[in-house]
């Protein structure tokens, strides 16, 4: 009879733990540790710009629209107050981000026609800063993707579903692929002499893995 | 179809498999396999034969020698191609799997060279972002590596590369190298703790049975405690196992579902303690057995620079 209980106590205790509570801890503040690391890449990118943009003057002052066009997008992307548990204000966040990388884009390819820019070493270090830290960020967005499958897994699967009904925890919103169709979509390649013009941004809006893990 | 239709129910067993197997002989759609991770059992690991089998060994032993001077962990990794993945993406892969660097310092560097893809990269561990940024392992690969590389000279690049990001490192403050420690030869926490729950239970049955209750309780929970302390090290821990074995024991049977939930926590502490640079028992694993080499639970954020050539 006293075995009885005690087998009794331990299978409800035993249910307890299955519920999944500390799990939800524990990811939810993966999650949070993920996204402040993705915020903190972005923002060492922003920091990176004026220093660029001062160097590129020093060489190519006359391309004021490129250069004034960079300098805005890091403003607004800079000022987007982003809440990540909110799929709107991440939208938001997310096509700042990708204007600042369209901006960035239409730089370097400005920066083709300057052979004496590019030989410049000062201006390769910050080439080399820009591309690391665009590395990082694929790393840190990588990450946080996956923290919020983990986390959403949990929410969505019974038995923890329960749990999370109960103490109120949603499946958290995750960075999408933005313009589906563009990305779809081949760039065209075009080997003709007329240079590109200079408001041609290539084609994809987000840097390298597309979430999709394509 | 008649035979189908006919009912024997040999029959139809038989045209049901051949069906299977005619869909399976079609495949999946056609995906093209991810280059595998190579296991980490030395610094050079060289799987397209670029350099020779001496110019290995010395480029092993100037490594090994740094580490035990330095603690820091620097990695050589050269393989044929990285496609269809960019060389960063196959670079962060193997920096997570091999995770080189001391844990919570993660002072880990991984010089990867694809030669077919004519790709170089040198991915930086967290905590050599200072001694090595970015910019610094761009002019290593610049300057030292692809230059050589250009002209043929592999075995020269790589030597030349390594030794400038040696030299850079030295010059960081880093916390002094620790002997290796024991702990890395036996096996981690969570493969043992199954094995504890059954002594306990086991051992906790006969004790109980020679000393009485509390006496088999008490017994059990300071041999498990010990035991816990010296494959462990952390005592507070080992306490806590002590205490845990003691009530186990305490009300009898009640091993199973304690085993099991364990296990499952520990689980989900090994996915998460990727970055974290748990201690040296944890992440030890058996891997360090006689001559083998491990990484030391470093960190890796994407952080480095690549080149072509």
């Amino acid at each position: 009879m006293h075995m009885l209980k005690v087998a009794a106590i331990t299978v409800a205790s035993l249910f307890l733990s299955a519920c999944g509570y500390n799990t939800l801890q524990v990811q939810d503040e993966a999650v949070k540790s993920a996204w402040s690391e993705v915020v903190n890449q972005y923002q060492r990118r922003a920091d990176l710009i004026p220093n660029l943009v001062a160097t590129v003057k020093g060489f190519a002052a006359q391309e004021q629209a490129v250069l004034v066009g960079v300098t805005e997008a890091r403003a607004r992307a800079t000022q987007v107050n982003v809440d990540a548990n909110n799929p709107e204000s991440l939208k938001q966040f997310q096509a700042a981000q990708g204007e600042l990388s369209s901006a960035l884009s239409r730089l370097m390819v400005v920066v083709e026609r300057y052979p004496e820019l590019k030989s410049d070493q000062n201006f390769r270090d910050l080439q080399a800063q820009l591309e690391g830290t665009e590395n990082r960020i694929t790393v840190a967005r990588n990450r946080y993707i996956q923290a919020v499958q983990d986390f959403n897994v949990t929410v969505r699967r019974f038995p923890t579903n329960l749990t999370a009904m109960v103490f109120g925890y949603d499946v958290k919103p995750n960075f999408t692929v933005e313009n589906e169709a563009a990305i779809a979509t081949p760039p065209t390649v075009d080997f003709s002499s007329t240079p590109a013009p200079a408001g041609q941004p290539p084609a994809a809006a987000e840097p390298a893995p597309a979430p999709a893990g394509g | 179809m008649p035979l189908i239709a006919s009912g024997r129910p040999g029959l139809r067993l038989l045209a049901a498999l051949s069906c299977a197997a005619a869909i399976l002989a079609c495949g999946p759609a056609y995906t093209q396999a991810l280059v595998a991770v190579p296991p980490l059992s030395s610094p050079v690991t060289d799987l397209a034969g670029a350099l020779t089998p001496d110019q290995s060994a010395a480029l092993d032993a100037k490594l090994r020698a740094f580490e035990s001077a330095q603690g820091s962990q620097v990695a050589v990794l050269i393989v044929p191609t990285t496609q269809p993945e960019e060389i960063e993406q196959y670079a962060l892969r193997v920096a997570e799997a091999w995770k080189i660097g001391r844990g919570g310092v993660d002072d880990g560097a991984i010089l990867l060279v694809a030669l077919e893809d004519r790709r170089v990269r040198i991915e930086v561990g967290y905590g050599l972002e200072g001694a090595l940024p970015d910019a610094t392992a761009n002019r290593i690969i610049e300057e030292d590596i692809v230059p050589q590389f250009r002209r043929g000279d592999f075995a020269g690049g790589i030597a030349t590369g390594v030794d400038r990001m040696l030299r850079v490192i030295e010059g960081e403050p880093l916390p002094e190298p620790q002997a290796r420690s024991p702990a890395q030869g036996v096996p981690g926490l969570f493969q043992v703790l199954p094995f504890l729950f059954v002594f306990a239970m086991a051992g906790g049955a006969a004790l109980r049975r020679m000393l009485g209750r509390v006496g088999g309780a008490l017994a059990t929970g300071g041999l498990l405690g010990f035991l816990t302390w010296v494959l462990v090290g952390i005592l507070g821990f080992a306490i806590g196992v002590g205490i845990f074995a003691f009530i186990l024991v305490l009300l009898g049977g009640l091993g199973g579902g304690g085993g099991g939930g364990a296990g499952g926590n520990g689980w989900y502490s090994r996915r998460h303690g990727g970055g974290w640079g748990h201690p040296g028992g944890f992440g030890g694993g058996g891997g360090g057995f006689g001559g083998g080499w491990s990484g030391g639970g470093g960190g890796f954020g994407g952080g480095g620079a690549s080149g072509r050539w």
